[in-house]
Order: structure tokens, then C-alpha cells, then sequence
């Protein structure tokens, strides 16, 4: 193809979007397109099955047989989460095996909130009310993204997501009216997972320089700033209820904007976390790399039962 | 001489929206299969994509054995949100 056509394809590409119009598989994409929605949809797969790790840590340790049965159901549709976001980064051309190697070798990236411990119960309430709450927000705005496989994914795990975050915050509603110990191991949970959850929705605005071409192909309808903004007025109230603080002395209700001010976020560490020293990257990837490796058996055993199967029906005919 | 096969037809209407299933014809192969479900399916702009697969490649569940398939998700009432009781006046969950 000339250079002057494909620039009137990518003319006609952008109309498409700007009339809110999906981009399906077979269509003609620009290739920054392909690639950035790969990175993006894979980044968000391996974010769903890495956050399956902190949870997992718990469910031998639940409290009642009614917290066990809830915390399981989340982590298993989290896997689920994360097989419909390989699946659609799939339709892109990338193999589910490559998206894993990147994930094993480190190439790839996954949500920095995973890499923080989960050292008491209450971090179970505070993950599903913080965690799976900042999640909901960033995945409910994807919705509408121009891609159609992702969009129709992000659709069918905001459904599922509401029970996540309504699970998590039964958790911490029961320990703020337990014991004073309770209490403070909810307040505690809060003060570790406050700060990360911020972090959750990326750089601010200033710093963050896809922003603008990912809103032109909605992979951002709100900017970081603004779903970070969202967040935290949902919050405060939430909060409010538990009667639990906010770990901002800064936090405060501005009337004049409708919002809540609140304080600086640390991005020094944010930016450690995300280039890999965090409490529990090294843990994570680890935990990723053994799983995969201890499952082999089991693919290998089930490709050579089909394989079997084929050679018998074969013989038959 | 041998029948054509059956296939089952699949159109996604506009974009955006999954393919769904909405029939099935007779086809001597995929690109005759193609042609006629444009001809039958989408004579009044119904779809913009047409997938088309032989039907003895689909693996369907058994109907007689729907009981072991889904009952097990009936009562796990807590993967839904209605099973966490919370107070009134939360907002936004
Ligand atoms: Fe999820
Ligand atoms: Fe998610
Ligand atoms: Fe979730």
C-alpha cells in the first residue's frame, strides 16, 4: 500500500471512532492501533489472574465457611476476567503463549496495586472495597472503548465485578462493629491500601503522554486525573459509614469545585513499584513462573489424551 | 452423490455487537455457504458479518444431562450482589 492510501484509510479509521463506531478484528486498524490495544488488553489479563495471588493467600485462613465461599467465587471469576481479556487480546494476532511469556519473563507489565502484601483479613475487606472499587471505575469507562472484543469484555466483568467490591466492604463493615481490635485492623488495612489505590488509576494527566491519543480512540473516555477524582468522592462517604479515616490530613471538601482536595501522592514509589521493586513483585512473578511450569504435565497429559482420542476415531472409520 | 452439508449461520448486525446465531442452509463449501446467507439472512441490512461453521463441528451440551451441567450454580447465591447486606445509605456499590 502507498503511503497516500494508507493515510486516507487511517482517515477513514479516526471518522469511524469519533461516530462511535467499534473496530472489529477483521477491520483495517493502523498498526500503533493493533499494538497499543495488544499491550493494553494483555496488561489488563495478566492484572487479573496476578491479583488472583493476594486473595489466594487467604482462603485456607477465612474466618466463616460464608467468607470462604464468597472469597473463592471472586478469585475464580477473576481467572475468568483474566481468560476473556487474553481471548480478546487474541483477536489482535499475539498467542496466548506469548502474552504469557512476556508475563513470565517480565517483558510485561500488570497492575503495581498486586505487588503490595495482603497481611491481615481486613486487607481481604479493604482489596475487594478499594481495589476491585478503583477497577470498576477505570473498567466501567472502558466500556465504551472503540475496540469491540475489549469492549464487549469490559461489559461482561462490570457485571460480575459489583459483588467483588459488595463482598469486601461486608468484611470491613462487620470488624468496625466488632471488637475494638477488629477496628483497628480494618483502619489498618485502610491506611496500607489507601494510597495504593490512587496510584491504581496511573500518573497524573501532566505526566502521562498517551493520554491523548488513547481518549481519541476512547481506551479513555476520562483522563487519570478525572477517574482518580471519581474515586475518591465515592470513597469518602463509603468510608464515612465503616467510621473509619481517611489517611490524608490533607483530605477535605472543597465546595467551591464539588470535590474532595486531597493530599500529594508519593509517586516516587509508585514509580519503584512499577519498575519492579515493590514488597512482592519478585513473590508474584515467582508464584506465575511455578504455577505455569507444575501445570505442564497436566497440559501435556490432556493434549496427548485428545491426540488418542483422534488416532482411535480415526482407526474406527 | 453426496449431500452438501448443513451449516450454522452467525451475524453480527452492526459492529460492536457479537455474532449470533440466527439459522443455518445447505452448502456444497464455506465460500457457497458465505453466499447464501447473505442471500437469505441479510436481504434487509441485517448484519455487517457473517460467520459461517459446519454444524457437525459444534459440540452442544446435552439437554438430558442440563441437571449436572447448571444446577450447581443455583444455589451460590453469593456470587451475586444482592447476597451482601449493606446499609441504605451507601452509595455508588
Ligand atoms: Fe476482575
Ligand atoms: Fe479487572
Ligand atoms: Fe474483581
Amino acid at each position: 500500500m502507498s503511503e497516500k492510501e494508507i493515510k486516507s484509510l487511517e482517515e477513514i479509521f479516526e471518522k469511524r471512532i469519533a461516530n462511535d463506531e467499534k473496530i472489529e478484528p477483521k477491520d483495517w486498524m493502523p498498526e500503533k492501533y493493533r499494538q497499543t490495544h495488544i499491550r493494553q488488553i494483555s496488561q489488563h489479563a495478566h492484572s487479573e489472574i496476578v491479583g488472583m495471588l493476594p486473595e489466594a493467600n487467604w482462603i485456607t485462613r477465612a474466618p466463616s465457611l460464608r467468607r470462604k465461599v464468597a472469597l473463592l467465587a471472586k478469585i475464580q471469576d477473576e481467572g475468568g476476567h483474566g481468560l476473556y481479556l487474553y481471548s480478546a487480546a487474541e483477536t489482535l494476532g499475539i498467542s496466548r503463549d506469548e502474552m504469557y511469556e512476556q508475563l513470565h519473563s517480565g517483558a510485561a507489565k500488570y497492575s503495581s496495586i498486586f505487588n503490595y502484601p495482603a497481611i491481615t483479613w481486613a486487607d481481604m475487606g479493604a482489596v475487594g472495597w478499594l481495589v476491585d472499587g478503583a477497577a470498576i471505575i477505570n473498567q466501567v469507562a472502558l466500556m465504551g472503548t472503540s475496540y469491540g472484543p475489549y469492549s464487549r469484555a469490559m461489559i461482561r466483568i462490570c457485571k460480575e465485578e459489583s459483588f467483588h467490591q459488595r463482598q469486601g466492604y461486608e468484611i470491613l463493615l462487620t470488624l468496625c462493629n466488632g471488637t475494638p481490635e477488629q477496628k483497628a485492623m480494618a483502619q489498618d488495612a485502610l491506611n496500607r491500601w489507601w494510597w495504593p489505590s490512587l496510584m491504581m488509576f496511573g500518573p497524573k494527566d501532566a505526566e502521562s503522554p498517551n493520554t491523548e491519543q488513547s481518549v481519541k480512540w476512547k481506551l479513555k473516555r476520562k483522563t487519570n486525573d478525572e477517574l482518580r477524582q471519581q474515586f475518591i468522592d465515592q470513597t469518602v462517604p463509603q468510608a464515612n459509614i465503616l467510621g473509619l479515616t481517611i489517611p490524608d490530613p490533607a483530605l477535605k471538601w472543597n465546595e467551591a469545585r464539588k470535590h474532595y482536595d486531597f493530599g500529594e501522592i508519593d509517586w516516587n514509589e509508585f514509580w519503584q513499584v512499577v519498575k519492579g521493586h515493590g514488597p512482592c513483585n519478585k513473590q508474584r512473578l515467582d508464584a506465575r513462573r511455578t504455577a505455569w511450569e507444575k501445570g505442564t504435565w497436566v497440559r501435556d497429559a490432556a493434549m496427548a489424551y485428545a491426540e488418542k482420542q483422534e488416532m482411535k476415531l480415526e482407526k474406527a472409520v | 452423490m453426496k449431500n452438501w452439508p448443513l451449516w450454522e449461520v452467525f451475524i453480527r448486525s452492526k459492529n460492536g455487537l457479537e455474532h449470533r446465531h440466527c439459522g443455518s442452509l445447505h452448502a456444497s463449501d464455506a465460500t457457497m455457504a458465505l453466499e447464501n446467507a447473505r442471500d437469505v439472512y441479510t436481504r434487509r441490512m441485517e448484519g455487517v458479518s457473517i460467520w459461517v461453521v459446519e454444524s457437525k463441528y459444534i459440540t452442544a451440551s446435552n439437554p438430558e444431562l442440563n441437571g449436572e451441567m447448571f444446577e450447581p450454580a443455583k444455589d451460590k447465591a453469593y456470587r451475586h450482589p444482592t447476597f451482601y447486606e449493606l446499609p441504605d445509605e451507601l452509595k455508588h456499590m
